[in-house]
C-alpha cells in the first residue's frame, strides 16, 4: 500500500505528502508524475513529482486545495494509505548540455519546477528563476530554490512579499537585462505558461512548459490529454509532459482543461460539506 | 432423440425501453430447462466443424452432451479445461463468426446456440460451486505476464495450472483490462471479471496492480532483478485514433476508450463517483464496430439521443449482429453511409454540431470491402453535443519505447513468431499489442499458444 510517511502543511491550503513508493522512486527522474487515486470511490489525478529518495523508498508531491479530490487528500493523515499511486509517468525533462537557463515556476507549480531546477543546476548551468505566487500565504520552497540557483526573484501579485507583479515582466527585464538563456523552462497554471512563451517568443528563446491536461490512465489508452502542438495531435501523457510552449494551441489547452468545471466545483462543495458535518 | 427445431432457444432479455435506462445485464441467461432443451439439438457430431472455429479449442459436443443430461458441473470442467474465462466468452464471443459458424444445424435453420450454452455452463457452476480446485504443485519457474486483459489472464491461467510462479502486472488500479475499462457492465457484468481474477488468485497467481511495465518497471528489469525466466506481453491496444477533421479537439469530443472508462472503470455514472462525465443530450458516436456500440448505448443510458455515423452501410458494419440489433432496439440511430468532415462548437468550445458528408459504395479496396466515396455536396448537420470517436486504436509506445531489442512492425504492433515468441529471448507476446484492436477470444487465444511455448521453452522440451 501507499502509505503516507509524511505529511506537512507547507501553507494552509498547500500540502506536502511524502509517499512510501519504492518501485517508484527507483525510477522517478524529475519532470514526470505519477496518478493517485485518494480511496476506491476516488477519481485518478495526475500530479507531478517534486522529489523522490531511493534509498528510502519514497515519493513527495506538493499538492495545492482545489478540488473535492485533493480536499479528501488534505484529511488523511500520517500512516494513513492512498488506494493508488501510480508511476513515473511522462518522459523525464531534458537538462542536459545547457549553459545558462530561467526556470520559471508559478503557485504550487513551483514544487515539481524545483526538481527541474535543481536538475539543470546539478548537471551544470547557470540557473536563474523567477517564481510567483497569489500573496505571501502561498510562498513555497524559497530556500530550497534559492540554494540552487544563481539569481532568484520572488514575486507576488498583490505585493504582499517579493517584487509586486507577474513572473512574465520580471524574466522580460532579466531577458533585456542582457541574459542570455538557452533555454526557459516554466511550469504553473496553463494561463501562467502560455504568458511565459508569448514573452520569450519575440526573443527566440527555445521555451519549454509542462502540461498538466486533464487524463485518466496516464499511460496512453484514454487521449482525454490531447493536445494540439505545433498542428499535430499529441498525448501530454506518453508525448510529454514537457512540450516547446511556442507551439502549443493555448487557447484550446486551457479550454479543454476547464470542461468539468461546473460538476467539479459542484463535488467539491459537497465534499467541503460532508467533511464540515463529520467535523460537528 | 435430438431436438429437431429449427430454431435457438430465444435469449431472455430485458425489455429494451427498460434496459435503456439502466446498467443492468441485458441478456438474462438461459433456465436450466432452456439449456437442457437447447442442447439437444446438438447432433454431436463426428467431425466437429464447431471446434475449429474456436481459437482456444474448447470441446464442444462433449460440454453440449452434458449439458443434455443435466452434469453441468461436468460441462463446466470440459469447457474450463481449455478456456481460461467461460463466463466472460459465453457473453463476449462472436459466436456466429466461430464455432456456430460451423455447425451443421446452420445450414438449415440456426445453429446450435453453443455461445449461450457456454455461459449457462459458467453461471451455473459460478453459483452452484464453490470448491476451490486444489492448487497446482509449484514447479520451480517464475513468468511475468504484463497486462491483466483476456490474452494476460488466459495465459496466466494456463501457465498457473502447470505450476508456474506467475505475476500478472496491471498498469491501472483493477485487473481486467478491457474486460472491466471497456466492456460494459450490462454486456460483461464486473462481478463475473472479478471472479474469473480471483480463481487465478486461488490457484496462486499474483496480480500487481498500479503496475505500468515501461515506467515503474522495465521488461529487462522484470528478468534481471526480478529474475522472471520469461515475460509474455499482453499490454493490449492503446492510443485512441482520431479523425483528422477540424474540431476534433473540442470539449465533448470523446475517444471510446475514455467515454467508456469514465463509464465502465469509474463509474462515473454513479452518484457516488468523484470521476467526472457530461451527460450529453445528443450523441454522435462514429464508427461502426463493436467499440462503437456499447459507447452507444453507454449515451444511450445516460439518457441521450445517440446516432451511430459510420460510412458504409448496415451490411458492412463490423460489430456483431447482435450488438447492433440491441442497440436499435434500445433506440439508438443509424446514419450510415455517411462521413463526418467538421465539428463546431460555440463560443466556450463546447460541441454544437457535426458535420457530414453523404457517401455511396464504389469498388472493393485492398480489404476486399467496397470502398466509401463521398457524394459532392451532400453535406449535412447534425446538431449534437458530444461527439465519441470509436475509430480503433494504435498501439502504445511505453514497451517499445523501454525494451532494446524488440522488434515493432510499421503499424507499431510487436512482432510475433507462430509460437508468440519476440525478437527477444524468452519475451513473448499476443492480443491486440501484436495484432491491433481485435476480438477478446483471439487475445485469448494468443495468450494461450504463449503459455504453451513458454512452458516447451522453460521446460526444455
Amino acid at each position: 500500500m501507499y502509505r503516507i510517511v509524511r505529511k506537512e502543511a507547507l501553507r494552509p491550503t498547500v500540502t506536502l505528502y511524502e509517499i512510501e513508493a519504492p518501485l517508484i522512486a527507483k525510477k522517478a527522474n524529475p519532470g514526470q508524475f505519477i496518478i493517485l487515486r485518494v480511496d476506491e470511490k476516488g477519481e485518478r489525478i495526475p500530479i507531478t513529482i517534486n522529489s523522490y529518495d531511493p534509498e528510502k523508498g519514497t515519493v513527495t508531491i506538493i499538492v495545492q486545495t482545489v478540488g473535492a479530490t485533493t480536499e479528501k487528500l488534505s484529511h488523511m493523515k500520517e500512516g494513513d494509505c492512498l488506494a493508488d499511486f501510480v508511476g513515473p509517468l511522462g518522459k523525464p525533462t531534458e537538462t542536459a548540455g545547457k549553459k545558462k537557463v530561467c526556470v520559471v515556476g508559478g503557485g504550487v507549480g513551483c514544487a515539481i519546477a524545483y526538481p527541474v531546477l535543481k536538475k539543470f543546476h546539478d548537471d551544470g548551468a547557470e540557473v536563474h528563476a523567477v517564481i510567483g505566487f497569489r500573496s505571501e500565504d502561498l510562498v513555497i520552497l524559497e530556500d530550497e530554490f534559492r540554494a540552487a540557483s544563481d539569481k532568484l526573484v520572488v514575486c507576488t501579485d498583490d505585493g504582499s512579499y517579493g517584487r509586486k507583479g507577474l513572473v512574465t515582466e520580471a524574466l522580460k527585464e532579466l531577458i533585456d537585462a542582457g541574459n542570455q538563456y538557452d533555454e526557459v523552462f516554466a511550469i504553473g497554471p496553463m494561463v501562467m505558461m502560455k504568458f511565459v512563451s508569448k514573452t520569450t517568443e519575440p526573443y527566440g528563446i527555445p521555451t519549454t512548459v509542462s502540461m498538466s491536461p486533464i487524463m485518466i490512465d496516464g499511460t496512453g489508452m484514454c487521449g482525454g490529454c490531447r493536445l494540439s502542438v505545433g498542428g499535430e495531435m499529441k498525448f501530454a501523457c506518453v508525448d510529454g509532459p514537457d512540450f516547446d510552449g511556442h507551439k502549443v494551441d493555448w487557447d484550446l489547452a486551457v479550454k479543454r482543461n476547464q470542461m468539468y468545471q461546473a460538476i467539479e466545483r459542484h463535488k467539491y462543495e459537497e465534499t467541503c460539506n460532508l467533511f464540515k458535518k463529520e467535523a460537528n | 432423440m435430438a431436438n429437431m427445431s429449427l430454431i435457438k432457444n430465444p435469449m431472455p432479455s430485458q425489455d429494451p425501453n427498460v434496459r435503456n435506462k439502466n446498467f443492468d445485464e441485458v441478456a438474462l441467461g438461459y433456465t436450466r430447462e432452456q439449456a437442457m432443451d437447447e442442447a439437444q439439438r446438438c447432433l454431436n457430431c463426428k467431425n466437429r466443424a464447431c471446434m475449429q472455429g474456436c481459437p482456444v479449442m474448447v470441446h464442444i459436443p462433449e460440454f453440449i452432451a452434458e449439458v443434455a443430461k443435466g452434469n453441468f458441473e461436468e460441462a463446466y470442467q470440459i469447457i474450463s479445461n481449455t478456456s481460461a474465462l467461460p463466463a466472460v466468452c459465453g457473453r463476449v464471443c462472436p459466436q456466429e463468426n466461430q464455432c456456430e459458424k460451423y455447425c451443421v444445424r446452420g445450414k438449415k435453420g440456426d445453429p446450435v446456440g453453443i455461445g449461450r450454452l457456454e455461459r449457462f455452463v459458467a453461471d451455473w457452476h459460478n453459483s452452484h460451486t464453490c470448491d476451490v480446485p486444489p492448487r497446482p504443485a509449484p514447479n520451480g519457474h517464475k513468468v511475468a505476464v504484463v497486462g491483466s486483459g483476456p490474452a494476460g489472464l488466459t495465459c496466466a491461467g494456463d501457465l498457473a495450472r502447470k505450476g508456474y510462479d506467475v505475476t500478472v502486472f496491471e498498469a491501472l488500479h483493477l485487473a481486467g483490462g478491457v474486460l472491466v475499462y471497456g466492456i460494459p457492465e450490462f454486456r460483461l457484468p464486473k462481478a463475473i471479471v472479478q471472479k474469473e481474477v480471483d480463481g487465478l488468485k486461488e490457484m496462486g497467481v499474483t496480480i500487481a496492480t498500479d503496475t505500468v511495465i515501461g515506467g515503474t518497471i522495465t521488461i529487462d528489469d522484470l528478468m534481471a532483478e526480478h529474475r522472471f525466466e520469461a515475460v509474455f506481453i499482453g499490454s493490449g491496444a492503446g492510443l485512441p485514433m482520431f479523425m483528422k477533421i477540424p474540431g476534433v479537439n473540442y470539449r465533448g469530443v470523446y475517444s471510446a476508450n475514455e467515454f467508456l472508462t469514465r463509464i465502465n472503470l469509474m463509474k462515473a455514472y454513479r452518484e457516488d463517483s468523484d470521476t467526472p462525465i457530461q451527460h450529453p443530450k445528443k450523441v454522435a458516436v462514429v464508427g461502426g464496430g463493436n467499440v462503437a456500440m456499447d459507447a452507444a448505448r453507454c449515451a444511450k443510458r445516460l439518457g441521450a439521443e445517440v446516432y451511430i455515423v459510420y460510412r458504409r452501410g448496415m451490411e458492412e458494419l463490423p460489430a456483431r449482429h447482435e450488438e447492433v440489433e440491441h442497440a436499435e432496439e434500445e433506440g439508438v440511430i443509424f446514419k450510415t453511409l455517411c462521413n463526418p468532415v467538421e465539428i463546431f462548437a460555440d463560443e466556450n468550445d463546447d460541441v454544437n454540431k457535426i458535420r457530414c458528408i453523404k457517401m455511396e459504395l464504389g469498388e472493393p479496396d485492398a480489404s476486399g470491402r467496397r470502398r466509401p466515396m463521398e457524394i459532392a455536396g451532400s453535406e449535412f448537420d447534425l446538431d449534437v453535443d458530444c461527439v465519441i470517436m470509436a475509430l480503433g486504436t494504435s498501439p502504445n509506445p511505453l514497451i517499445k519505447d523501454t525494451t532494446e531489442g524488440l522488434v515493432i512492425n510499421n503499424h507499431g504492433g510487436i512482432v510475433v513468431n507462430e509460437d508468440g515468441l519476440t525478437s527477444r529471448e524468452k519475451v513473448y507476446a499476443g492480443g491486440d499489442a501484436v495484432t491491433g484492436a481485435a476480438t477478446v477470444i483471439l487475445a485469448m487465444g494468443a495468450g494461450k499458444t504463449a503459455a504453451k511455448a513458454i512452458d516447451e521453452q522453460l521446460m526444455g522440451k
